[in-house]
């Protein structure tokens, strides 16, 4: 087995404003995002030889893309992961580079929740029974479980959990105020996100992500054509997958207060990246902060604090744009919104242009190695992406 | 010797304030929760009545009731099958008449006293509706009464039963009203009431040659708190000795299941040796005579019966809650469906063990329970390596929760608890009958046969968890 490190570039990116974009169709998102990667990779439509879509609700076939941006007859795969989508249209993108298939292939996500009523949770009709007696609820109730879980499992009071949880938030909402292509861009405060009203007990508004409208798309190649094209390329360090196969429902040892998927998927990443200790040597994380609890489990998935001790690590400021590895440096999904599909790209657009050094003002000092990571589904039938990516090879 | 093997009884954890309904109304009724209907009660009375008893002994079902969630579908099958009854049974819907349970319970003696069965479950449940403002409304409570009849092992034998029939519209409602409507006080209670009870009741104390005083208690259906008293006084009971207290003030009348919800509180009282006289009415009446063995002190054991099931309650004061939960306001379903798409009857058809039964699995090969139930082992990975399991009347423990303060419109906050059961096995559940500040990890659940929801003309009923109603002990 091969490492995916070093084998194939991104040498173009684009992302929409996300929000509640009422005027744009999923169309308008899908040739917004590609025409400024095309800009940004100095390619042009004809130059890509195959595509990925990712797309939940605004899917079907790839043909929606094709169409979109008028690509002419080229083999074009819609993916569908869930909350992965993006992650994994680029994950495959990239395997199509690497097997030499293809030089240049183009991974696009995109989302048009706000055309649909309740968002999207009234459209998670699988993997539930058919019969209709799961437990078919919006994401909110899943998340809120490993909360009760994580605060009781490590004997953390309610009201220091909730405030834990509440600094993430004012994190994310602070780094949102510097993304000018983010849904939510105002600064809260403790009191304003403990006093919320509650979603899911225990978690209240400000726990939870913007749902949003928008699209994000890469250009991938192989680091040879990259280098003639641009010299701020971003190489692909390491991409997992990983997909929990349910039994933490069926099985009294599944713990709720880590998602093992993370973990795994992490673990593949890394290993193809060679990144031993991911504290020390990631520079950034963009995390799948769909709620703060999940934020604050991640730090400890992902091998960045000990577990049980995220919450010692919020308090030292560790994870903020001046910390030592800051996380959701574009506001993350909180106030950058999530349109499913879209937001994997969107975090690795995140990541590409801080390596760049073309973040404005929420720019990082010389970032060197980037992460990305999404998690989509239920408990312990989770599916997870990370990426991981660098600027430099080696 | 033909008589009752088994009793049990349910009765809503809910309670309705009378005076919510209006000015003067007196004491409480029972009031099925939003996820209840006659099939979810009964269903709750037979598993109650199974308490002790070999489920796979029982060779019949019988569902009495005027509130069939269905006009065209047998309910009897839906309370067989989640009560885990074998497959190879009779079942029937006793339906229309106030006297539909005790129809039930005299056609279940019959087959057992011809030899067509050996025990038959009479399951009797209802939950009607009287239009807002009436009597009805005030008088009407939700609950369902179980017994086993059987041959052997007989708590209480049944020495007679009498019949008459009379053609009388007195209460009725006619197809496609939800509301029971009546003709005068006046007429139903003495051209109805009293001369059909009274005919019957004669006619099985002339059958046994018995006397008022042979009798340790009456129960007697009654319409309202106090015909039952001068119908009682009137045959030379004594009404404040012999009768049964009719709960009008705690719970009301339970239409078809009532006369046989009573007769669990009574036996629940009763010693070897009494004689207990049952009547009950509607359009016409049925009498029966009891005579109590022995056995009565073996039924002492872990079941609800009438006594518990009334003093676990709840009771609320809030109209609107009540008139939305028996869709009599437009509830908001509708506005937001929750699971979202359509019913599958195919699915629902495939999953009837899963979904019903309440069954999961065990792994032949490392023993471990799951539910639902897998085609490979979560565990050790065997596949198709499987012995069924019954889930429903397994107790667990919270895992984790979560409350939802959205995603119901009539019990916000919906509580959803991961619950571990005893002895293996976890499911995600929804929460009902709680009371959300008791609601903590390690909370001792049961499990409930509920509605989930109706949509496209078809209930979905599934099992959810509720905090342990009754402890083991008594």
């Amino acid at each position: 087995m091969e490492t995916i490190r070093d084998k194939v570039a991104i040498v173009g990116m684009g992302c929409t404003k996300f929000g509640e974009l009422w005027d744009k169709s999923p169309e308008d998102l899908m040739v917004d995002a590609c025409y400024e990667a095309f800009e940004d990779a100095g390619l042009e439509s004809k130059d890509m030889q195959a595509a990925w879509l990712a797309s939940l609700v605004s899917g079907c076939t790839g043909s929606r893309l094709a169409n979109a941006i008028k690509l002419d007859h080229v083999p074009i795969t819609r993916v569908e992961n869930f909350c992965c989508g993006g992650t994994d249209a680029l994950r495959n993108a990239c395997y199509g580079v690497a097997s030499g298939a293809y030089d240049i292939v183009l991974a696009v996500g995109v989302e048009k929740l706000k055309d649909h009523l309740g968002g999207f949770g009234q459209f998670i009709t699988a993997p539930f029974d058919s019969s209709k007696v799961d437990v078919d609820l919006p994401p909110a109730n899943f998340f809120a479980q490993f909360a009760t879980r994580y605060f009781h499992h490590y004997g953390i009071s309610m009201e220091e959990g909730k405030k834990t949880l509440a600094k993430i938030s004012v994190k994310n909402h602070h780094n949102g105020t510097m993304s000018p292509k983010a849904h939510l861009r105002r600064e809260i405060t403790e009191e304003q996100v403990l006093k919320s009203p509650i979603i899911s007990w225990p978690l209240g508004l400000f726990d939870c992500c913007g749902l949003s409208d928008g699209g994000a798309a890469a250009i991938l190649t192989t680091p040879e054509i990259a280098k003639t094209l641009k010299d701020d390329y971003i190489l692909v360090k390491g991409l997992g997958l990983a997909n929990g196969n349910g039994s933490g429902l069926l099985d009294t040892e599944y713990g709720f207060t880590s998602m093992p998927e993370n973990v795994e998927c992490s673990r593949m990443a890394y290993e193809q990246a060679g990144i031993k200790n991911p504290r020390e040597e990631i520079d950034l994380a963009i995390v799948h902060d769909c709620f703060t609890i999940h934020e604050l489990i991640l730090y400890e998935d992902l091998g960045f604090s000990p577990r049980g001790k995220g919450g010692e690590d919020v308090e030292a400021g560790t994870f903020t744009l001046e910390g030592d590895l800051p996380v959701n440096t574009d506001g993350g999904l909180k106030c950058f919104g999530h349109p499913l599909s879209a937001s994997g790209l969107r975090m690795v657009y995140e990541v590409y242009k801080q390596l760049q050094g073309k973040a404005g003002d929420r720019q990082l000092k010389d970032p060197k190695i980037g992460l990305t990571h999404n998690l989509g589904g239920l408990p312990s039938y989770f599916n997870c992406a990370v990426g991981i990516f660098g600027k430099e090879a080696g | 010797m033909v008589g009752i093997t088994s009793f049990g009884a349910y009765v809503p954890f809910l309670r309705l304030d009378r005076s919510a309904m209006g000015k003067g109304g007196k004491g409480e009724k029972s009031m099925a929760n939003f996820d209840e209907d006659s099939i979810t009660m009964a269903v709750a009375a037979v598993m109650d009545c199974l308490d002790g008893v070999d489920r796979d002994a029982v060779d019949g079902l019988f569902f009495a009731s005027t509130t069939s969630p269905y006009r065209e579908k047998e309910a009897a099958t839906t309370v067989a099958v989640s009560a885990d009854f074998r497959k190879d049974i009779l079942t029937a819907d006793f339906a229309n008449s106030l006297r539909s349970g005790t129809n039930a319970l005299r056609a279940a003696a019959d087959a057992v006293s011809a030899g067509s069965a050996g025990q038959v479950m009479v399951a009797a449940s209802d939950i009607r509706l009287g239009a807002p403002g009436s009597v009805f409304e005030q008088s009407f409570g939700d609950g369902a009464g179980a017994l086993l009849m059987g041959g052997e092992d007989v708590v209480a034998v049944l020495e007679a039963s009498y019949s008459v029939s009379q053609e009388i519209l007195d209460t009725w409602r006619i197809d496609g009203s939800p509301f029971t409507r009546a003709w005068e006080a006046r007429f139903t209670g003495g051209q109805g009431y009293q001369t059909s009870m009274w005919g019957a009741i004669s006619g099985v104390l002339k059958k046994t040659g018995l006397k008022a005083e042979d009798f340790a208690k009456v129960v007697l259906y009654t319409p309202d708190a106090r015909s039952s008293m001068r119908l009682a006084a009137g045959l030379g009971f004594d009404p404040k000795s012999q009768l049964q207290d009719p709960l009008f003030g705690v719970m009301g009348d339970t239409g078809s299941a009532y006369a046989i919800m009573m007769l669990v509180a009574a036996l629940e009282e009763s010693k070897s040796g009494d004689n207990i006289l049952l009547a009950s009415y509607g359009n016409g009446a049925d009498a029966f005579v009891f005579k109590v063995t022995d056995k009565i002190k073996e039924m002492t054991s872990s079941r609800g019966g009438m006594k518990r099931n009334l003093a676990s309650k709840d009771v609320i004061d809030d109209y609107s809650r009540y008139l939305s939960y028996r869709s009599i306001l437009p509830g908001t379903a509708d506005i937001y469906p929750i699971p979202f798409g359509s019913t599958s009857a195919p699915a629902m058809f495939r999953e009837v063990d899963k979904n019903f039964r309440f069954h999961g699995v065990k792994c032949d090969h490392c023993g471990t329970p799951q539910f639902p139930p897998q085609r490979v082992c979560a565990k050790c990975h065997t596949k198709d390596q499987f012995q069924p399991v019954r889930f429903s009347d397994k107790r667990g423990k919270v895992f984790t929760y979560s409350m939802d303060a959205f995603a119901s419109p009539f019990d916000s906050p919906a509580v959803i608890a991961v619950i571990d059961f005893d002895g293996g096995g976890r499911m995600e559940s929804y929460m009902t009958d709680r009371t959300v500040k008791d609601v903590k990890i390690g909370m001792e659940v049961e499990m409930t046969f509920r509605k989930l929801f109706e949509r496209e003309g078809i209930i979905n009923y599934f099992w959810k968890s509720m905090p342990v109603r009754f402890s083991s002990e008594g």
